[in-house]
């Protein structure tokens, strides 16, 4: 099995780069695994790192800081209260609306790779004992693309959170809207800024934090609404596609392009946030928005 | 270390001198401590003498002192809890201005000022504390999420006043602040500021539109620094420190002028000499000011905060 892993691995490893011991690298997009095996190796280092030891630095690299990408369910294991979980709307899945040709396979097939249902778990948890709604977009399911259900599920925790006025902390990561789907996957990014227009109404906190990658629509409707944004290191973060602008303007362009540490130089997002230390930021910003007031008594 | 300012002189040299005395006292086994306490006497009269009569001029060369509390050393020392937030969500972040929010005394604040930097280095990354539009709207987020959020805002005011360049024009350096004035008339929450060092111009002013607003023993508050006043008046910027006597831009004058709520005190010598008890200070008041804001309906605030703005001016009518 491990043997396996290294196998499917291997057509992605970038070996013998080099890396600045400072800077935070940006994984490549999409196409890389969540680690799952005993031994991992670090795609921008080459550092060996037993899994039990992965785990222990929140899945980054003790040596470089490389972020690994997480599945969902390992997301929500590091930011909430151990056993404070329910998970909301998990039955809400996906359906062809436009009969696009082998939509439905593929999304059988994602379904089988990951275990989800769809691209994003939602539910409600607790923080250092203050609840939350959570909701973590996972970038394995056909990219993190946003369609039908992932916006209506998505939507569903957003009114739930404005309902009983608890925050919601939502970690973005999406390829886009998922093509499949054409202008219902669009829509999606109109439905859930509707529902995020009352939650703002209603001064309930939304809290965002961009892993990598977070682009085009989900980039462009609530993974920037957040009241606050988080970023993790080396997240790619922007609209069009580092290749796509390369073209279309004729010019390389700066490796730190759309990085977390980029967008915090252009005032896109209020910190970066190491993953080590994201659980502990976030405790904090749920507790401030939970404290009493200067007119409440002692 | 703070430098030490050339009036301070005189009283650094006899502290040498007591404390030369001390060593050879010691050195030779001499009884010299009737000598000792004459020189402390005659320090502790001196201090009291410089420190008491203070001219503006050397008002404002205390508030430009370096070690004096910034922004962030203020939030450091009166938050239990703080997450500083960037950017305008449009163009850049801007580190003259910082601001986050935080809990002061278990109780949510948001938390604006001018940043000034400790040595050059930061100094050039802060932009000597002058801001750049995006500072303004950075300053202008944080206060409408505090808005919404309900919770009450401070701000420092520390700079010799928003950058004058080019860069800032193309962006709307007017627009930003002109932006801030209006919506801090509207905030509907209790806002208080503190001006902890330079109050330049409209740069300072920017942060400045409050329901309290305190300004320190030494900071100084004014249209216009002294040396560009002087250069203006009497084309002259030599001319400074009559500038800076003649324009009534010091703490007391504030309060007298009712531009300041209230003058807080600094440590003897200035906030440099003695940083934590600063802070601590500073501290107590906000804690004292959020207190009684609090009590007032936002409304009845609101029609304060018009008032307290609306009678600025004196003239008269004939
Ligand atoms: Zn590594």
């Amino acid at each position: 099995m491990l043997r396996d892993l290294f196998n499917k691995r291997r057509h992605y490893a970038t070996l013998g780069k080099t890396v600045e011991r400072e800077k935070v690298p940006t994984p490549d997009p999409v196409e890389k695994d969540i680690p799952k095996g005993l031994v991992e190796k670090c795609d921008a280092c080459g550092n060996l790192i037993m899994g039990k030891e992965l785990q222990k630095h929140a899945y980054t690299c003790p040596e470089c800081n490389f972020h690994f990408r997480v599945d969902a369910y390992t997301r929500i294991a590091l930011t909430l209260d151990e056993g404070s979980f329910v998970e909301l709307n998990g039955d809400v899945t996906s359906t062809n609306p436009l009969g696009f040709p082998d939509y439905e396979s593929k999304l059988e097939k994602a379904q089988k790779s990951t275990g989800l249902t769809e691209g994003a778990v939602t539910g409600e948890g607790t923080i250092d004992g203050v609840p939350v709604a959570i909701a973590v977009m996972d970038p394995r399911f056909i990219m993190g693309s946003m369609g039908s259900a992932v916006g209506e599920k998505l939507t569903r925790i957003m009114e739930r959170a404005t309902e009983v006025r608890e925050p919601l902390i939502l970690f973005t990561a999406s390829g886009g809207a998922r093509m499949q789907e054409g202008i219902l996957s669009l829509m999606q990014m109109a439905k859930t800024s509707v529902a995020l227009r009352r939650m703002h109404d209603e001064q309930v906190l939304f809290v965002t934090v961009i892993t990598h990658p977070t682009t085009g629509g989900v980039s462009a409707s609530f993974a920037s609404l957040g009241d606050i944004i988080f970023a993790e290191p080396g997240a790619m973060f922007g609209f069009a596609g580092k290749r796509v602008i390369e073209q279309t303007i004729r010019q390389k362009l700066p490796d730190d392009f759309q990085t977390a540490e980029f967008n915090l130089k252009h005032g896109m997002v209020d910190k970066v946030v190491h993953r080590k230390q994201l659980r502990d930021a976030l405790g904090v910003l749920v507790r401030i928005h939970s404290a009493r007031g200067w007119a409440d008594a002692e | 270390m703070p430098s030490e300012l050339e009036f301070e002189k005189p009283l650094s040299e006899l502290k040498n001198k007591i404390q030369e005395l001390k060593g050879f006292m010691e050195k030779n086994g001499l009884d010299l401590s009737g000598e000792v306490r004459r020189l402390e006497e005659h320090l502790d009269e001196l201090t009291e003498e410089t420190y008491n009569h203070l001219s503006a001029w050397q008002r404002v060369q205390i508030a430009r002192q370096p070690g004096r509390p910034t922004t962030l050393d203020y939030i450091k020392g009166v938050c239990t809890e703080f997450i500083e937030l960037h950017g305008d969500r449009n163009f850049r972040d801007d580190p003259s201005i910082v601001g986050g929010v935080g809990l002061i005394d278990g109780k949510p604040v948001t938390i604006i000022g001018h940043q000034k930097g400790r040595d050059t280095k930061e100094n050039i990354h802060r932009n000597f504390g002058m801001a750049h539009p995006e500072g303004y709207r950075k300053a202008l987020r944080l206060m409408k999420q505090a808005e919404k959020f309900g919770r009450p805002v401070v701000m420092f005011i520390d700079t010799a006043g928003a950058y004058p360049g080019m860069s800032a024009e193309e962006r709307g350096q007017s627009e930003a602040i002109a932006r801030n004035l209006l919506e801090m008339a509207g905030l509907r929450v209790p806002t208080i500021s503190f001006v902890t060092g330079e109050g330049g111009s409209g740069g300072a002013l920017g942060l400045g539109i409050t329901d309290r607003v305190y300004v320190l023993q030494y900071a100084w508050y004014s249209v216009i620094a002294p040396e560009s006043a002087a250069a203006i008046l009497w084309k002259d910027s030599t001319q400074a420190s009559r500038a800076a006597e003649v324009m009534r831009i010091t703490g007391p004058d504030l309060v007298e002028l009712g531009i300041a709520d209230e003058l807080i005190p600094e440590p003897k010598g200035g906030a440099q000499k003695d940083p934590a008890a600063m802070v601590a200070t500073v501290r107590e008041k906000i804690i004292e000011s959020l207190r009684e804001l609090a009590k007032k309906p936002i409304d009845e605030l609101l029609t304060e905060r018009y008032d307290k703005y609306r009678d600025m001016g004196e003239y008269v009518e004939r």
